[in-house]
């Protein structure tokens, strides 16, 4: 069947804010989709509340909703668009989730829309697990014992009969969450209760655990015509019982035979057969090592965070192929880009090992719950291609930017055999160091397997590096021995230290003997047919595939793996900065290392190399390439911190020079330059030993912000307001820091405001500036952001624009910068200049309509503002105004404290956009996931002495917005003073506070953290700690800072009054602004 | 160890040996199947073929005794990029490269199979040697004079005739005249499975022999070399054509095309893997196929009553055709699989069922012309 002509319009369902489970991943998948749609001829119309995503770009979609994603804005934008289709299998479980909605309340119905690929019907079969368990069934594919219990008594009756350990997974939630394995009751109740409440039509699944089965997926993919293919399988180095999300991960699989291989293939085309799925779907087995018995464990309808990953493993665009199927093509009808001869309906085969590996967020937060189970934590991966499995094993190592490269490491060497065999029993981030070190040991591989149920295959690889690292440290270095070292993946640096020679030396050695990187194709069809896709990787020892041409180039770095401070956001700056040097007239290439993004994309730049973002690697390229230059604005710190090692080699960084980079960076450097330029700043102080702490907090005065230099998302950052704390913040602030000084400045509690300018290296072109909710001292990350700024005198916006033309011209930027100021009695103190493109970018270029990284890239190569048709200065303020509010994933991660600090803790951010702030407020807020109907009875507060007396205002519109206030006994005997009247709790009793949680009892809580200092919480001895975490755990919202909670009861103010709301394109935002 | 391997053309590539030593001779030939080695090494097509396997990994799950596809490895040669010494499956009794060994086949790792695969892909199949020798001028004469032997079907035959095959479980009532050009062990798995039982012939079995018994139907095994060199055969079967169903499987149905007057033709680099998309011409459905073939029939060449039932969508070559009138029914690809995927495994349920149904019609038939004499 070709394409249907009947759909002319349709509407794509984006997935919202990242958050842990759901990443980047989907911006890919959406971006393949709408452009997919769009070279059909096919109008689309894009709603998704997430701002940072390169779908809301207006050149992706025909139409660009930035809302939230509600069944009121779709009925809405249904009604007025009247779209013939509506795609939903690309927006994750999101998508899926809002489409069934839809579909129950009976919009899509009412407006005729067709839900496109994917039915309803198959949808709910894959998603209900009873639904599900039938059709296998009926199907005869095996799936563990299991029940679906909609109460605990349900649950434990089953528990009794089948006995422990069993896993528990609660229905229709992303990545897991409110899953885990219980090896006993309490475990198991506990588990239970969590899930019941999380799952949106309160069900959990609970199954015979079948924890140390291999673990494989299958990505397959169907037309209406019901041809269905496997694109990929993989299999995870970790055994069942670890959310794949969670795994490490290898594709094709390795250990399985033919016959195997076939028969998991062949079960999954069954299933995506029997559900009748139209596009992509992921199917998890359970398959026994002892036997071949296997077992389906679920199946995703719809793309996926393993699509993405399929999809650049293999170089197979599955959403893209999936939104064709979606307006009725066969797959014999789509053609494979790569080859550009055959035809979509066909696997690919690899002739190289691909490896996947999470990035997790427990650098950061190191007080976290390091343990993985069913529930996933990750925040972002890295993939690394190689020619073997050492080498893309190792690839891959690297690419997870640790401090440390190697596999042997040496945190591990000081416990004894027995303790480490009994660390291998644990399984966290850490486990896979654990069995490097065990290895390097002599504890045997059987051992090994025993205990963690790796198969042996992995560990026997993984023995292979560890030997050889030992070979390095024994052996003299030969040419055969470096060449044996770089096709296993070592680094130069690696050998360097274990051959116990300079890298220097190391570097020479290799110029003497000629050694070169090679470079090969990634072709779908392992070089039968010839390939068109500039998609590389390296290799050693090997022919060079590289074609390079005779175009002057340009190369981008990209960000790597996502983590919290470091998001898409810089995904969309690389993927703007590819498009902006090709329309520069320059050939673009990209490097990253991140399987989940659209700039890994073969068709977002001329040439992609998928590679670790490391100096090595990238100086392969550069040799290779050998580019007109490297552009390092674009890839956030990961890029940045790169700079100095490429300028170092004689590699030309385009637009801002690394002595810009270093003056911005470097402490004593930028505040000298401050000083010089008379520009206010906090004061501060940088110091590497406690007694040199000390003596600065004497000079400056409390309270004051500590943080290590040069980090990512404020990392480290913290507010003290004694010495005690200063003291505590000091001793472990060192533990990831020790090459370079703690920063000590002043805390000063003012208003804080931030913007982005361009600058040709004379003017800048500032977009618009931004206003924060949350008072300095809340990263702005977590903070919400107004612009244009509500309450900043003109006289202060003259100011700010005049310091940051001042500070563009000293430091000679060309390109983009980003500034951060407090304001305080109307003096404008510079806290942050990054000499980069900034999480803000993407928001500014979308509501102001400037092209920033288009921008940037053009006065980065020379171009004036003025030449590019920019007025330089502050632009004129719109009267649209947007507020973004970031959006956390506390609940995937145990043990972390949920309250807004200096140190960034969100994974993802929302935008409400209207034309007042008012109601864009409250768009934020319900983007985020707040809500704002029927909302009566109790709110608990718990305060600090610091923002007791703050709280008036507060507290008597909570009682005017026809709330009850309980308080915890200081803030009940505080309120009772000031007359306001309160009910009162112990603060001691938790358990009582969780039980009116658990009765959704509270509407919300405001509490304000006692303390700053993180190391007073370890053991959850803080009560407020308690009350946030449990919060977290019932879904019930918790404000941490007064400024917050004031913005959340101002918009439910105003909701009470207009609920409403007109959702509106971005455009016709601004076209209104500008007509007004 | 070093090994060495010498193209035709005179390229050069120097890896590590595993496996047997020695020296042998072969046509180049690669693999894109990512798993199935043991497979592909013991089915009897691949005869005085060096493999190159393009996937990088080998030898991961060792050798298990349930996956061979005959009695011996039938390759020569074995190229792989990186060799797994150590194997980890519950199934494996012995290493990969220890098998080799018994089986005296030359293994050599380390060698960029990429470039290798771009060679094949761009100047089109040709000979090459394999050895753990230094490569003198001798060992490149051998090379320059080596060429497939054309009685090779006849060399990987059985050579006893009549072996029978009992069905597995309970019997069908089918008996099926199998000619031997080198089978593979899963397609008779596939048919004893259905519950045929099985009559198989060498290569060289004359017509007279097998219509002498009453069989449901004839298979043609698939095989190695040149189907035109198959001369017994081809002959065979022409006698047989229109006298008795005949199925064909790979060199089984360039025979059948043959014997129909039609031609075939060397590919410039074969099919082989477990990757190829074949579309069905009636229904439009796409399957996924196992391929090993270095010749093609050519669709234009058959006469005017065939129907073609297959296409490969890579590249448009004939994958299957048909005759009613002929009771004549072959695929290029193998639907045993064997390595690679089960899609077409489908075929032998429609053959069994076309041979069901003729049989139950010709006894109905008979049945009525029974009652109306009766």
């Amino acid at each position: 069947m070709p394409k249907n002509n009947n759909i002319k319009k349709v509407l794509v369902i984006g997935s919202g804010p990242i958050v842990i489970g759901q990443a980047a991943e989907f911006d890919y998948a959406g971006v393949q989709a709408c452009r997919a749609l769009k070279e059909e001829g096919i109008s689309v119309i894009l709603v998704n509340s997430n701002p940072a995503t390169i779908m809301t770009d207006e050149n992706i979609a025909d139409k660009v909703y930035i809302e939230p994603l509600t069944v009121e804005t779709f009925e809405y934008v249904i009604k007025k668009e009247r779209p013939d289709g509506i795609l939903a299998g690309l927006g994750g479980q999101t998508g899926l989730n809002m489409a069934l909605k839809l579909h129950e309340e009976g919009i899509l119905d009412k407006y005729n829309v067709t839900l496109l690929g994917t039915k309803i019907d198959s949808i709910k079969k894959a998603e209900d697990r009873e639904l599900f368990k039938e059709l296998m069934l009926e199907i005869g594919e095996p799936v563990p014992e299991s029940i679906t219990a909609a109460n605990i008594e349900e649950a434990q009756e089953f528990a009794a009969r089948i006995g422990f350990p069993l896993i528990i997974r609660p229905a229709y939630t992303l990545g897991g969450s409110g899953g885990g394995i219980a090896s006993n009751s309490t475990e198991f109740e506990e588990i239970v209760y969590s899930g019941l409440l999380r799952s949106p039509i309160s069900q959990v699944l609970i199954e015979r655990s079948i924890a140390g089965y291999k673990e494989i997926e299958y990505e397959v993919i169907r037309d209406s015509n019901d041809t269905a293919i496997a694109i990929c399988n993989m299999e995870n180095i970790d055994p069942i019982g670890i959310h794949t999300g969670d795994s490490f991960v290898t594709a094709p699989s390795q250990t399985l035979t033919n016959k195997e291989y076939q028969t998991l293939r062949s079960s999954a085309l069954k299933i995506i057969r029997a559900l009748k799925i139209e596009g992509g779907c992921n199917v998890q087995y359970a398959l026994d090592t002892t036997s071949s018995q296997y077992y389906v464990i679920e199946v995703n309808p719809r793309v996926s965070r393993s699509s993405a990953l399929a999809s650049k493993a293999t170089g197979f665009p599955i959403a893209k192929v999936t939104a064709k199927i979606a307006i009725g093509y066969r797959l014999d009808e789509i053609k494979n880009s790569i080859t550009q001869k055959t035809a979509a309906a066909f696997e690919p085969a690899l002739d190289y090992v691909v490896t996947k590996i999470p990035k997790w967020p427990f650098d950061k937060f190191d007080h976290g719950d390091r343990l993985l189970g069913t529930k996933m934590k990750a925040t972002g991966e890295v993939m690394a291609i190689g020619r073997t499995f050492e080498s893309s094993f190792k690839k891959a190592v690297t690419s997870i930017e640790d401090k440390n490269t190697g596999l042997v490491r040496k945190k591990y060497t000081a416990f004894s055999d027995e303790e480490l065999k009994a660390l291998l029993t644990i399984q966290d981030d850490r486990r896979i160091f654990r069995v490097a070190e065990a290895l390097s040991r002599k504890i045997s591989v059987e051992e090994i397997n025993y205990i963690t149920k790796i198969d042996k295959w992995f560990i026997y690889k993984i023995k292979n590096l560890v030997e050889f690292e030992q070979k390095l440290k024994t052996e003299t270095l030969t040419k055969e021995l470096y060449l044996d070292a770089k096709e296993k993946g070592f680094l130069d640096s690696e050998i360097a230290v274990l051959s116990r020679k300079s890298l220097e030396d190391v570097e020479k050695f290799r110029k003497e003997h000629n050694v070169k990187a090679a470079f090969k194709i990634v072709d779908t069809c392992a070089a039968e047919f010839k390939a068109y896709t500039p998609y590389y990787y390296s290799t050693y020892n090997e022919y060079d595939e590289n074609i390079i041409t005779d175009k002057k180039s340009i190369l981008i770095l990209g960000s790597g793996p996502i983590r919290i401070g470091q998001g898409i956001e810089f995904d969309y700056c690389s993927v703007h900065a590819a498009w902006g040097v090709k329309e520069a007239g320059y050939e673009a290439i990209i490097v990253n290392s991140n399987p989940e993004t659209l700039s890994t994309d073969f068709d977002v730049a001329d040439k992609l190399y998928f590679e670790p973002m490391n100096i090595e690697n990238i100086m392969n390229i550069v040799e290779s390439e050998k580019p007109y230059g490297v552009m390092v604005q674009f890839g956030g710190q990961t890029a940045i911190n790169l700079a100095e090692k490429l300028d170092k080699k004689g590699v030309k960084l385009i637009g801002t020079s690394l002595e810009a980079i270093n003056l911005a960076e470097d402490r004593k450097q930028f505040e000298r330059l401050l000083h010089e330029l008379n520009i206010p700043q906090p004061k501060g102080r940088a110091v590497r030993r406690v007694e040199e702490a000390i003596d600065a907090a004497e000079e400056l005065g409390f309270p004051l912000l500590v943080r290590p230099s040069y980090v990512i998302g404020g990392r480290g950052m913290q507010v003290v307001y004694n010495k005690e704390e200063l003291i505590i913040y000091f001793n472990s602030a060192l533990k990831f820091s020790d090459e370079h000084p703690v920063l000590i400045d002043q805390y000063i509690e003012g208003k804080e405001v931030e913007l982005d300018a361009v600058s040709d290296g004379e003017n800048v072109l500032i977009p618009g500036i931004t206003e924060h909710i949350e008072r300095a001292g809340v990263h702005s990350g977590d903070s919400i952001a107004i612009y244009p700024t509500q309450k900043v005198k003109a006289s202060v916006i003259n100011t700010l624009t005049e310091y940051t033309q001042r500070l563009a011209n000293a430091l000679k930027i060309k390109g983009l910068m980003n500034i951060q100021f407090v304001l305080k009695n109307d003096i404008c103190y510079v806290i942050e200049v990054n000499p980069r493109a900034s999480r803000t970018v993407p928001i500014m270029s979308k509501v102001t309509g400037i092209p920033m990284v288009e921008l940037g890239i053009s006065t980065a190569l020379g171009q004036t503002i003025s030449e590019l048709g920019y007025k330089p200065g502050l632009q004129d303020k719109t009267d649209l105004v947007c507020v973004k509010i970031p959006v956390f994933s506390f609940q995937k991660l145990n043990r972390i404290d949920p309250a807004l600090a200096p140190e960034m803790k969100s994974t993802g951010e929302v935008l409400g956009i209207d034309t007042s702030f008012d109601r864009a407020l409250v768009k934020g807020f319900l983007a985020a996931g707040y809500k704002f109907d029927r909302l009566n009875g109790d709110v608990m507060l718990s305060l600090n002495d610091h923002t007791k007396p703050q709280c008036d205002e507060i507290a008597k519109t909570l009682i005017e917005l026809g709330f009850r206030i309980v308080a915890t006994t200081g803030t009940h005997k505080y309120l009772e003073e000031h007359g306001i009247p309160s009910k009162k709790i112990e603060f001691f009793d938790i358990p009582k506070m969780q039980e009116h949680m658990k009765k959704k009892q509270l509407c919300f809580i405001i509490n304000t953290p006692s303390t700053n200092a993180n190391a007073a919480r370890i053991g959850s001895e803080n009560r407020g700690f308690m009350i946030r975490t449990i919060a977290e755990m019932y879904s019930t919202p918790c404000f941490t800072s007064l400024d917050t909670a004031g913005a959340y009861l101002k918009a439910l103010k105003f909701y009470n009054s207009y609920p409403n709301l007109r959702y509106d394109g971005i455009t016709e935002y601004r076209k209104v602004c500008t007509l007004v | 160890m070093k090994a060495r391997l010498l193209l035709d053309n005179g390229i050069i590539f120097e890896g590590k040996n595993f496996g047997a030593q020695g020296t042998a001779l072969g046509e180049i030939c690669f693999n894109t199947s990512m798993s199935g080695y043991q497979e592909i090494l013991t089915d009897p097509s691949y005869a005085k073929q060096v493999i190159v396997m393009t996937y990088p990994e080998i030898g991961n799950y060792g050798i298990n005794k349930d996956d061979f596809e005959s009695s011996r490895v039938f390759a020569t040669g074995l190229v792989v990029k990186n060799y797994s010494e150590n194997e980890s499956h519950y199934k494996s009794y012995i290493k990969l490269k220890d098998y080799l060994k018994q089986q005296n086949v030359i293994g050599i790792s380390n060698i960029d199979t990429r470039r290798l695969t771009t060679i094949i892909r761009e100047s089109g199949a040709m000979n090459c040697l394999v050895t753990t020798e230094e490569i003198t001028e001798e060992l490149k004469a051998a090379l320059k004079n080596f060429s497939i032997d054309k009685n090779i079907t006849k060399l990987v035959s059985r050579n006893v005739r009549e072996i029978v095959v009992q069905p597995k479980g309970k019997s069908n009532g089918l008996h099926i005249a199998v000619i031997d050009c080198g089978i593979k062990k899963s397609i008779i798995d596939c048919f004893k499975n259905h519950g045929c039982e099985l009559t198989i012939f060498p290569a060289n079995v004359t017509s007279e022999e097998i219509l002498k018994s009453k069989f449901d139907s004839v298979l043609i095994s698939n095989g190695p070399g040149d189907p035109k060199d198959a001369i017994d055969t081809i002959k065979t079967t022409k006698e047989l054509i229109g006298k008795i169903p005949i199925y064909g499987i790979c060199l089984g149905y360039q025979i059948l095309c043959i014997a129909l007057g039609g031609k075939t033709y060397k590919l410039k680099y074969g099919h082989r893997g477990g990757n190829h998309p074949v579309i069905n011409k009636q229904t439009g459905k796409v399957f996924m196929t196992s391929q090993n073939h270095g010749y093609a029939a050519d669709a234009d060449s058959l006469p005017e009553n065939v129907t073609i039932t297959y296409t490969n969508l890579n590249d448009g070559t004939l994958e299957g055709f048909c005759c009613k009138q002929l009771m004549i029914d072959a695929v290029q690809f193998h639907p045993e699989a064997a390595p690679g995927p089960y899609d077409t495994q489908i075929i032998f349920d429609s053959w069994v069922n076309e041979m069901l149904e003729r049989k139950n019609s010709i006894l109905d038939r008979l049945k009525k012309i029974f009652t109306k004499r009766g």
